[in-house]
């Protein structure tokens, strides 16, 4: 009977790697504890199911094998067995759900506190925009991208003047305030991913697409893109740096608004 | 459920559809070659879906060891990576599975399960072989042309797709890409047609839908589904190759490409998602259901009992292949379309769940009070359930859409997909070919080989897939040439990650063990008899083995039963072929 033996090994195996497997997610980061959660209750739910479906079936090999003289029952049908097992398989659905629509809604529904933060992605580079002391971020086009604007903001628009810019350089957030995430790119698509931030959306050229989270703790994280961008894809790192408020403002008053970028970088008149 | 006393229905008069002289082959060429036989067409089918398949599975290998030896081998640079990735994904999904399934098993099955004399439009069915070959040759083309095949993955989503940071984005790769998937999607409309009206007009006197297995089912829903879901791939290539060639914007948006403003503009490349996905999602039903169908006749059979709530099964069947039109965004929640759609798609994706694990539980109702006999299309079965109830569920996290978010883009969606739509039909494809080789070859397939192909294939793919989760758990992106030096990776990750690939290269090499048998047995194996695994269905009780051009001889088969009559209370033996009248004993049909 060595089928029945393997099967009930591979199930008792899976659950053993699931328990003491060393690979697991990283330490959280942000509020969206709640993502954990709902992952943790489907683990239960599908690993129940699992567990229960393979042992049955292990059960069931071991038990009708073929030996001489066997015949197997006549049962063509048996309609409340049918029933009972869907409904019970409803009641299971609707409990992995149910929580995740409810997350979901948190998940999409941004505070009005948040503050916006933009990054802008091409491949195969990391920019960030913050709003300067308006509070907001002013309007841009892919069609105002030139050497000396590379966000493209709209030169005409004053919100956007002193709006800070920080091309290619790591990203610092405060720790505890909402972030509105607007993501943008001017190439292909792309996918804004911090693994302890548990949130991540693509990028998509000719539109804003946007999540929001609230950085938890402080500490270093690593920006990854998660959505294949051409042959520099693994290599399109960046770094996220999440502060006490006091040193979010010192390395903010070290940064240049879009003002200061074009006076650096605009040709001087010939005079 | 009907209760038909023994005697009742008479024996019904002959079939008046002859066999007619002018309709067989009269050379050699047309008999073998440009053969409008659907077996032929089947096994002609099978052989190319195969051969392009072994590629993708050398394919497979080359990315393998490139993720656990980074940087090793020199001839694999990122190009030659996402080349390979992409490829392996394209021909395992179009070229082998869905080419496979409905062009190899489609082909031979239906006209044989259903009692007809071969498919009803047997030019055109020859005519979708050709094209399908035409559209293979010009996938293999972008191996040899300038720039390589296209590296975009098997999504192929633009902008990177069409532009120059994407192998073969600028060069040849993409456009033979669409070409060949344009050109393979004619092929199946003239195949698929032919297996549609082949069910619906071509079946034999007694065998209503009612009455046929769920093998001709699975085939008929899926062939359904694909005329239904190719057109929206199709209208996606010809606006890409516009994109690309004529330079419209369909899918193109302002862009500036390494500094330099393109000439496109008010495109989205969301709509070629959509698309994509709305032929993509019911594709990956289109290769599940047709092995629904045939892993329930598998098992039936070989545990020598009826399918467990037949009714039941056909119409989770339908109600599968209905919904898996209306769940196709699950595949897009992080893509950036307005996050309400969420709701909707997260909710019809899973209430498919449904359906779905009663399809499992009657498979395993099956087993229960059988007499299970554990031959290897058995053992090919039970693998496919453990292997197909763990790629489902991992599916319960992906399709809720806010535990889908962490997940999503990581090595975790690598894992469900290959458990469930890579790994768990191909199981059922081996199981069916140790069932069925008998009937196309005459002769068994050797049993020893089996085995140690079926232990190597289904434990070795068990270890590959099953760990790789927690690396997506961990946050190991999916599609990473090299995961480089990544803070929060362990050492312990790259490990598990040569691990992974040992038992690749072992599972690919365990795969030569069958192409042996499969050339040995067609010379070498035991004589199978017309119905070596005395079974009901119809393809076992034809007069010659292999059946000959024409199927039946001079008479069409008449049924007078159900495909499930296995292990009847009071039958002499424990199996009533559907062509026996009933005059023994008493059947009860599964039918309203």
């Amino acid at each position: 009977m060595a089928v029945v033996l393997i099967l009930v090994l591979l199930v008792l195996a899976s659950v053993l790697f699931h328990a003491l497997s060393p690979w697991w997610w990283t330490p959280i980061a942000s509020n969206w504890t709640y993502i954990d959660s709902t992952l943790i209750i489907t683990f239960w739910i599908t690993g129940i199911v699992f567990v229960a479906v393979i042992c049955f079936m292990a059960y069931c090999v071991y038990r009708f094998r073929h030996r001489p003289g066997n015949q197997a029952a006549y049962e063509p049908e048996n309609r409340k067995l049918e029933w009972w097992l869907a409904s019970g398989t409803a009641v299971g659905v609707a409990a992995m759900l149910a929580p995740g629509l409810v997350v979901w809604n948190q998940f999409i529904t941004v505070p009005d506190d948040a503050t916006p933060v933009e990054v802008v992605s091409q491949q195969w580079l990391w920019s960030f925009r913050l709003p300067g002391a308006d509070g907001k971020l002013g309007r841009s086009d892919t069609r105002d991208v030139t050497p000396e604007n590379p966000l493209g903001l709209n030169k005409n628009d004053t919100a956007g003047l002193d709006d800070v810019i920080i091309e290619g350089g790591e990203l610092h957030l405060p720790v505890g305030k909402p972030v509105r995430i607007l993501l943008r790119s001017i190439d292909v698509l792309h996918d804004f991913y911090v693994p302890e931030f548990r949130a991540k959306m693509d990028m998509i050229p000719g539109m804003v697409t946007y999540f929001w989270f609230t950085p938890t703790r402080t500490g270093t994280f690593e920006i990854l893109c998660a959505e294949l961008c051409g042959v520099g894809h693994s290599q399109m790192r960046g770094t996220v740096v999440v502060d006490e408020a006091a040193d979010y403002q010192a390395w903010l008053e070290q940064q240049q608004t879009f003002t200061q970028l074009l006076a650096a970088r605009e040709p001087q008149p010939a005079d | 459920m009907v209760e038909i006393p023994a005697g009742s229905a008479g024996a019904v008069p002959s079939a008046e559809v002859e066999d007619v002289e002018l309709y067989h082959p009269k050379s050699w060429w047309t008999k073998y070659v440009f053969s409008q036989d659907a077996k032929i067409i089947a096994v002609q089918y099978s052989v190319t879906a195969i051969s392009i398949g072994l590629v993708a599975l050398v394919l497979s290998w080359l990315m393998r060891l490139q993720l656990a030896f980074p940087g090793y081998f020199e001839f694999i640079d990122a190009d030659s990576y996402y080349q390979f990735i992409t490829m392996h994904g394209m021909i395992m999904v179009i070229y082998l599975l869905t080419a496979l399934f409905l062009g190899g098993f489609g082909n031979y099955l239906i006209p044989l399960m259903v009692g007809a004399r071969d498919m009803v439009f047997p030019y055109a069915n020859m005519l979708s072989y050709w094209v399908y070959l035409i559209a293979v040759l010009i996938l293999v083309g972008g191996f040899f042309a300038p720039g390589g095949p296209t590296g975009a993955g098997w999504t192929l989503y633009p902008p990177q797709a069409v532009l120059s940071g994407t192998p073969g984005g600028k060069d040849w790769g993409i456009l033979l890409m669409l070409s060949s998937l344009i050109v393979f999607i004619i092929g199946f409309t003239m195949g698929g047609l032919n297996y549609v009206v082949t069910v619906l007009q071509g079946r034999t006197r007694g065998m209503t839908l009612m009455r046929m297995p769920l093998t001709v089912w699975g085939i008929f829903t899926a062939t359904v589904m694909a005329l239904l879901a190719f057109p929206a791939l199709f209208v996606a290539c010809v606006m890409m190759l516009f994109d690309r060639l004529l330079g419209t914007s369909f899918f193109m948006p302002a862009i500036v490409e390494m500094g330099e403003q393109l000439q496109h503009g008010g495109g989205s490349p969301i709509l070629f998602q959509h698309l994509f996905w709305f032929f993509g999602h019911p594709e990956v039903y289109i290769v599940a259901l047709p092995a629904f169908g045939i892993v329930s006749d598998l098992i039936s059979t070989h545990a020598r009992k009826n399918i467990f709530g037949y009714r039941m099964m056909v119409w989770a069947i339908v109600i599968i292949g209905a919904l898996s039109f209306i769940v196709w965004a699950h595949h897009m929640y992080v893509s950036g379309m307005n996050p309400a759609f969420g709701f909707f798609f997260a909710t019809t994706t899973l209430i498919i769940a449904i359906p779905t694990a009663i399809k499992v539980y009657n498979w395993v109702l099956t087993l229960w009070r059988g007499d299970i006999h554990l031959t290897l299309p058995m053992l090919f079965a039970l693998a496919f359930i453990v292997t197909f109830v763990n790629g489902g569920l991992t599916g319960l996290f992906l399709g809720n859409v806010v535990v889908d978010v962490p997940l999503s883009d990581t090595m975790f969606v690598v894992a469900h997909f290959h458990m469930v739509m890579g790994v768990a039909p191909i199981l059922v494809i081996f199981g069916a070919i140790y069932h069925w080789y008998p009937k196309v070859t005459g002769r068994m397939l050797n049993d020893a080989l089996g085995h140690i192909h079926f232990w190597t294939t289904f434990l070795g793919t068990y270890a590959i897939f099953f760990p790789m989760h927690y690396l997506g758990l961990l946050g190991v992106p999916r599609r990473y040439y090299e995961l480089g030096e990544t803070a929060f990776v362990p050492p312990s990750a790259h490990t598990l990650n040569v691990f992974i690939t040992v038992m690749a290269l072992v599972v690919g090499a365990a795969q030569m063990i069958f192409l042996f048998n499969l050339i040995w047995s067609l010379f070498r194996g035991r004589e199978a008899g017309g119905n070596p695994w005395r079974a009901t269905t119809l393809e076992w009780q034809t007069p010659e083995t292999p059946p000959a051009h024409g199927n039946w001889g001079k008479e069409l088969p008449v049924v007078y039963r159900w495909a499930y009559d296995y292990s009847v209370p009071g039958a002499p033996e424990d199996f009533i072929p559907q062509t026996q009248p009933a005059t023994g004993g008493t059947t009860r049909e599964a039918i309203a």
